[in-house]
């Protein structure tokens, strides 16, 4: 288990050197970041100009190298925009997306798996047909029209939520619900086919006979299992709630990386996309990491070994 | 073997659920005409098709027959838990200690599953939930039925795991079902079945996935349970020596049907069915040699579409005219013994 741990680390650390070059490689040697900022019809002169000031005419080991140390110290460069580093800029928004997200994952795991586990109780009953249909809406809506419409009915019309900004209960419900559509639709779905599998086990009839009701069987013997499949696709959901926060942050004017991004891509500040993208991606890579533990607990046969 | 009505004893039954089955004589166990089928795409799969048996109080009745031929899901119909859908029990009666199970309300009957009837199976090791530990399985049970705390069930739990011989069960409690052999399951399942001491065991095929000589310890720790519990035993088999060894009385299954039932001597000393016979020709013995052994010829019928008349006719070294359209029914052959086939004099002058 240690072991295990320890090897789950060492990947994390792995993959966040390749996403770090990655992000080196597209910005400095497939574009030219110089042309993005000051456009190109600008002069060669004032461009070389520039290229010096920002050290692109170094040899490109050496700007590699200094990405990357500047980039483990936790330093992405100056933002053209704002002259200042990116880091911090990033780091001050990073709780609000946080929050937006915490508040999603509340809201959609546990509403997934219930309603997974309903539909798996009688497949092809009413309301699995209704959660079927509930669920592909999720896995094919588009935020922004969710997002949109929320606007209208709830916030506008009913008057229950505020239209946008940052804050408590009433600004947070309306772009956490359109966040958690699209994870709930999918983890629903998978959660439906896991327990169904599960419920095909020799150890359910067992079970069944030692005189669990059926609700029990389900929600214990079942659910365990199926929660190994299901933690590893609650994984992907993470990269999606991050990667919709984009959009809904900017619909709904919440603070948070996802507007930055927004920002920075629109004033083709590169240092400062950068900086985003390493962020969003380390905090993919970790919550990734800590369900793979959480996997790893939940299933015996491997932490026995 | 006597077969008047045993008078069911009530052994200062206190826990609610005993008093729900009123002890109003009857058999601990009467099964009638019990059919069940699967509705599958494929179309309907006539499983079980009309099968009678009585289990009384201490005895072990075995139920024989070739795989396929509807031991499994005649005994889960009994407890209730045939897979629906595709399953469905379409008609007959089960009766514990003379009340209905049929038609019972589900709750009721999760009373009665694992409390008065209880169940362990082939695969040992796959019927154990892989994601709790074997001590938790089990205390699941005590307090399911019992309503024990924690701790009690806990306790509870390990010396049942101690009365059917895990070594070190306090520290094997905490143990999960993929550290333990396929015997050792098998020895959790019981521990978990007798948990509430049940007035029936269903045993199906417990030691089929077994050693040899693990099979035999297994055998043997659930006579011992028997001759102290005094609990009825349905064993499903196909091991013709278990069979000799702790059965009372035989039921014959093919296709879903009962051919022949009777006691362990009148099953071997004077089947009364062709395919009885050619089950116990089956049989190697010691003082034949090897290639004498006997296989019924042909296999098993569709279940889909079975044939009409004796479903066994196919088979049948007997058959003739009447077999293919007239459908045997059970007639007595000698006292408590019957059999299927319209031509059962001649199988008994036969053999
Ligand atoms: N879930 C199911 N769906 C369709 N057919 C089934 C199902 N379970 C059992 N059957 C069929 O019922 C028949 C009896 O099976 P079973 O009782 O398991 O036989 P056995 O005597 O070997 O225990 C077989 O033909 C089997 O294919
Ligand atoms: S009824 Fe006919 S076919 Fe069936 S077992 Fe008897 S003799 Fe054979
Ligand atoms: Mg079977």
């Amino acid at each position: 288990m240690t072991i295990f741990i320890i090897r789950r680390i060492l990947q994390a650390a792995v993959v966040t050197l390749i996403t770090l070059s990655v992000v080196f490689v597209v910005g400095r040697v497939v574009g030219d970041p110089v042309r993005i900022v000051i456009g190109i019809e600008a002069e060669e002169t004032r461009v070389q100009e520039v290229r010096d000031q920002l050290g692109l005419n170094d040899p490109l080991t050496v700007q590699y190298w200094r990405f990357m140390t500047g980039a483990l110290r936790g330093e992405m460069g100056t933002s053209f925009w704002t002259r200042t580093p990116t880091m911090p800029m990033v780091l001050e928004r990073l709780p609000a997306t946080i929050y937006l997200g915490v508040v999603t994952a509340l809201l959609a795991f546990p509403l997934a798996i219930l309603l997974g586990a309903t539909a798996a109780l009688k497949p092809h009953s009413w309301a699995d047909r209704l959660i079927n249909v509930t669920a592909l809406g999720g896995v094919s809506i588009v935020e922004f029209w969710l997002a949109l419409m929320l606007i209208l009915v709830v916030a506008v019309q009913l008057g229950w939520f505020k239209t946008s900004g940052y804050g408590g209960v009433e600004y947070v419900v309306l772009p956490a619900l359109t966040l958690a559509y699209k994870p709930i639709g999918r983890i629903s779905q998978m959660a439906r086919s896991a327990i169904i599998d599960e419920l095909r086990k020799p150890y359910i009839k067992a079970a069944r006979a030692k005189g669990l009701s059926e609700k029990q069987v389900v929600f214990t013997h079942a659910l365990k299992n199926a929660a190994i499949p299901i933690i590893t696709t609650t994984g992907d959901e993470v990269a999606t709630i991050l990667n919709g926060a984009m959009v809904v942050e900017t619909v709904f004017g919440w603070p948070g990386v996802g507007l930055l991004t927004i920002n920075a891509l629109s004033r083709r500040d590169l240092p400062l996309v950068e900086a985003t993208v390493f962020v969003v991606t380390g905090m993919i890579i970790m919550t990734n990491m800590l369900l793979d533990v959480a996997y790893t607990y939940l299933n015996p046969r491997i932490r026995f070994q | 073997m006597q077969r008047e009505e045993i008078v069911a004893m009530d052994e200062s039954n206190n826990t609610p659920s005993d008093q729900q089955i009123t002890g109003n004589g009857g058999h601990l166990l009467e099964v009638s005409d019990l059919h069940v089928e699967f509705r599958t795409s494929g179309g309907v799969v006539k499983a079980v098709n009309g099968v009678n048996y009585i289990l009384d109080e201490g005895e072990t009745l075995a139920i024989l027959g070739e795989s396929g031929s509807g031991k499994s899901v005649g005994v889960e119909a009994v407890m209730g838990i045939v897979e629906s859908p595709p399953g469905f029990v379409t008609a007959g009666s089960v009766k514990f200690r003379g009340t209905e199970l049929r038609g019972m309300e589900e709750d009721q009957l999760c009373k009665i599953r694992g409390h008065n009837i209880a169940m362990i199976f082939q695969e040992a090791q796959a019927t154990l939930d892989p994601g709790f530990t074997v001590g938790h399985q089990i205390s699941e049970m005590l307090r399911l039925h019992r309503g024990l705390s924690k701790e009690e069930a806990t306790k509870k739990s390990v010396e049942l795991m101690d009365r059917v011989q895990i070594p070190f069960a306090v520290e094997r409690a905490n143990d999960y079902p993929h550290q333990f052999s396929g015997g050792m399951c098998q020895r959790v399942m019981i521990a978990m079945a007798l948990a509430l001491d049940p007035d029936v065991l269903i045993a199906d095929e417990p030691t089929t996935a077994l050693d040899v000589t693990i099979q035999a310890q297994v055998m043997q720790l659930l006579s011992e349970l028997q001759t102290e519990t005094g609990m009825g035993i349905i064993l499903i088999t196909h091991d013709m020596s278990v069979i000799a060894d702790v059965a009372d009385r035989v039921v014959v299954m093919y296709a879903g049907r009962v051919v022949e039932t009777g006691s362990i001597h009148q099953i071997f000393d004077q089947p009364a069915h062709p395919y009885t016979v050619g089950l116990m020709n089956c049989v190697p013995r010691l003082d034949r040699k090897e290639d004498n052994l006997n296989i019924i010829p042909g296999s098993p019928p569709n279940p889909i579409n079975l044939p009409a008349g004796c479903a066994f006719h196919p088979r049948c070294s007997l058959a003739r005219e009447r077999c293919l359209s007239e459908t045997p029914v059970s007639a007595e052959v000698g006292p408590y013994h019957q059999s299927a086939c319209h031509f059962f004099e001649e199988v008994l002058v036969g053999h």
